[in-house]
């Protein structure tokens, strides 16, 4: 048996095929594919906005409907450089952060703490589902007037209401990644010794994290909504203030500009919370293919 | 009572325990279910799958209770988690978001004692399930083995006086769960536990146990006992090559054969 050993060690490689020169190819390989990745996210962007131009200078569309990729970006100017025929820019953008800010934080709070504690408790989340169901099945938006009338004109009424489109969606997360925690896990915690609380605390939440994460990602957007909506219904202040006035005066590229400020605000808060949940989770296994 | 003697680390009389399914039909798993394990015995339980093995461990933690008999530890009737029992899972029960040692720890603090003690007492076990240098890991980044020593280090560090292992090794492979099986029989002759270890490797059983219970295909009741009088310390990995060990392995097969062919039977139909 012995003398079938082969002496791996001194085996040759074939040209091209040494570890640094496969590692050279793929290195090689995963850049072109980065690069072919932006070339093509940037290309259709530039089209898109290219044709919608042309399209509104050769008038296959109507730029007093529709816009163009440059009033747009005139209008934003304008915005930035001297404020907007409301007041500064930069004023409503606070007020309209503020708002979603703070409907945000209260409504994702609440909503881990009612969906936490209704999964730990299966009495409770039975007689108080059927209600949550009611609750649930109004249209959010519909309740701004309501808000409005009752808080009045000011910060209260908008938080409210992205408050309440946070809260179910953050809450039926957490109440489900609760409901799916690992039972050998549970065991396992009780068995060694913990309480209910410290059940809870440090197997039942931490496991249901990634659910609730889940949520949070998309329900800072949400947030946004509520304090938009609000804005249009009834305010002094905020970007919804800004595309009421637009809108009001046949202002298109008013409108657009607006949408694109809060298009960026969204993406920024998105990328924050990518950046907040991939530091939480790095006990999570990472993909062995990540090149960057 | 003549002679004061300890009462056993284990006693289930006459248990039986049923489930409801989820169309509400009662099923049994167990039915007048006997058993007892005495203090610093190990016991191996063997059965075909399915069959109820793991609701005995279960009952015996506390976890559930019996439908009709009576489960004893230490003498006095089962009310709730014992602390004196430690459980080793067969799937990973390990927190994931947790580092090795953070998962050792979890019971002491889960059990009052201050973090510096735990960590200190951490480190020890760590130490003896050879895992010193992957303290700060996560379970992910460990093997199947390594995580099952975790495992064994996070239920030792209680000190249990009573070990219940519910299939902890069927996830490893060959040479892993032999590696294993040194180191289980090593803490448990350290530790003097009362060790209850459900399986259906029969192999393993007879290199484990003192006493093997055969169980009936479900629902479960004791079918047969046989005692394992192997010297120890024993090493697995070359006991399976003795005679007697043999012969002990024959024997039981013939009887578990029966229960895993009617239990197949039941369902092919």
């Amino acid at each position: 048996m012995t003398d079938a050993t082969v002496n791996i060690t001194t085996a040759s490689f074939r040209p091209g095929t040494s570890d640094a020169e496969i590692e050279a190819a793929a290195a090689r390989a995963a850049a072109h594919r980065r690069r072919t990745v932006t070339f093509w996210r940037l290309g259709i962007l530039i089209a898109f906005l290219s044709l919608w131009e042309i399209a509104g200078r050769m008038a296959w569309i109507d730029p007093f409907f529709y816009a163009m990729p440059s009033t747009i970006a005139g209008r934003l100017y304008e915005w930035i450089t001297e404020g907007t025929s409301e007041g500064p820019l930069w004023y409503h953008l606070y007020v309209t952060m503020e708002e979603s800010v703070l409907g945000f934080v209260t409504g994702s709070i609440a909503g881990i703490v009612i969906g936490v504690a209704l999964g730990r408790n299966r009495m409770a989340a039975d007689i108080f589902s059927v209600y949550i169901k009611v609750i649930n099945s109004i249209p959010r938006v519909v309740l701004a007037p309501i808000f409005i009338m009752i808080l009045g004109l000011g910060l209260a009424s908008k938080v409210a209401l992205a408050f309440v489109m946070v809260f179910f969606v953050v809450f039926h997360n957490a109440f489900q990644g609760v409901r799916e925690a690992d039972r050998a896990m549970i065991a396992n915690a009780r068995i060694l010794g913990a309480s209910d609380w410290q059940l809870t605390r440090s197997v039942i939440v931490p496991s249901a994290m990634s659910w609730i994460f889940a949520s949070l990602h998309v329900s800072f957007g949400f947030a946004i909504i509520g304090a938009i909506v609000g804005e249009f219904v009834g305010s002094r202040f905020g970007i919804g203030l800004l595309i009421n006035v637009a809108k009001g005066s046949f202002d298109a590229a008013g409108m657009y500009a607006a949408i694109v400020i809060v298009m960026v605000v969204a993406l920024g808060a998105e990328y924050l919370m990518t950046l907040v949940e991939s530091r939480l989770a790095k006990w999570r296994p990472q993909p062995l293919h990540e090149t960057q | 009572m003549a002679v004061e003697r300890p009462a056993p680390a284990i006693e289930l009389i006459n248990v039986s325990r049923r489930f409801l399914s989820p169309t509400g039909k009662s099923l049994t798993a167990l039915r007048d279910f006997t058993m007892t394990v005495e203090r610093g015995e190990f016991v191996a339980v063997v059965g075909p799958t399915g069959c109820g093995k793991s609701t005995t461990l279960n009952l015996v933690t506390g976890l559930a209770s019996p439908s009709a008999g009576e489960v004893r530890v230490m003498g006095a009737p089962v009310k709730g988690i014992d602390p004196r029992i430690g459980f080793v899972f067969q799937t990973d029960a390990l927190f994931p978001w947790r580092t090795v040692i953070e998962n050792v720890m979890a019971g002491p603090l889960f059990r009052g004692k201050s973090k510096p003690q735990a960590e200190a007492s951490a480190r020890d076990w760590l130490a003896r399930v050879g895992l010193a240098r992957f303290e700060q890991h996560y379970p992910h980044q460990l093997s199947g083995g390594m995580r099952k020593r975790v495992a064994l280090a996070q239920t030792f560090i209680n000190g249990p006086e009573i070990l219940l292992m519910d299939e902890p090794f069927s996830a490893l492979d060959v040479q892993t769960r032999v590696l294993m099986h040194e180191e289980l029989l090593r803490l448990w002759s350290e530790a003097k536990a009362s060790v209850v270890f459900v399986t259906h490797d029969l192999e393993e059983a007879i290199a484990l146990a003192d006493k093997v219970y055969v169980l009936t295909a479900g629902p479960a009741t004791v079918k047969s006992v046989y005692s394992i009088d192997l010297p120890r310390p024993r090493v697995v990995a070359d006991i399976r090559y003795e005679q007697s060990f043999i012969d002990y392995s024959r024997t039981i097969w013939a009887d578990l054969k029966e229960e895993v062919e009617t239990s197949y039977a039941r369902a092919a139909a």
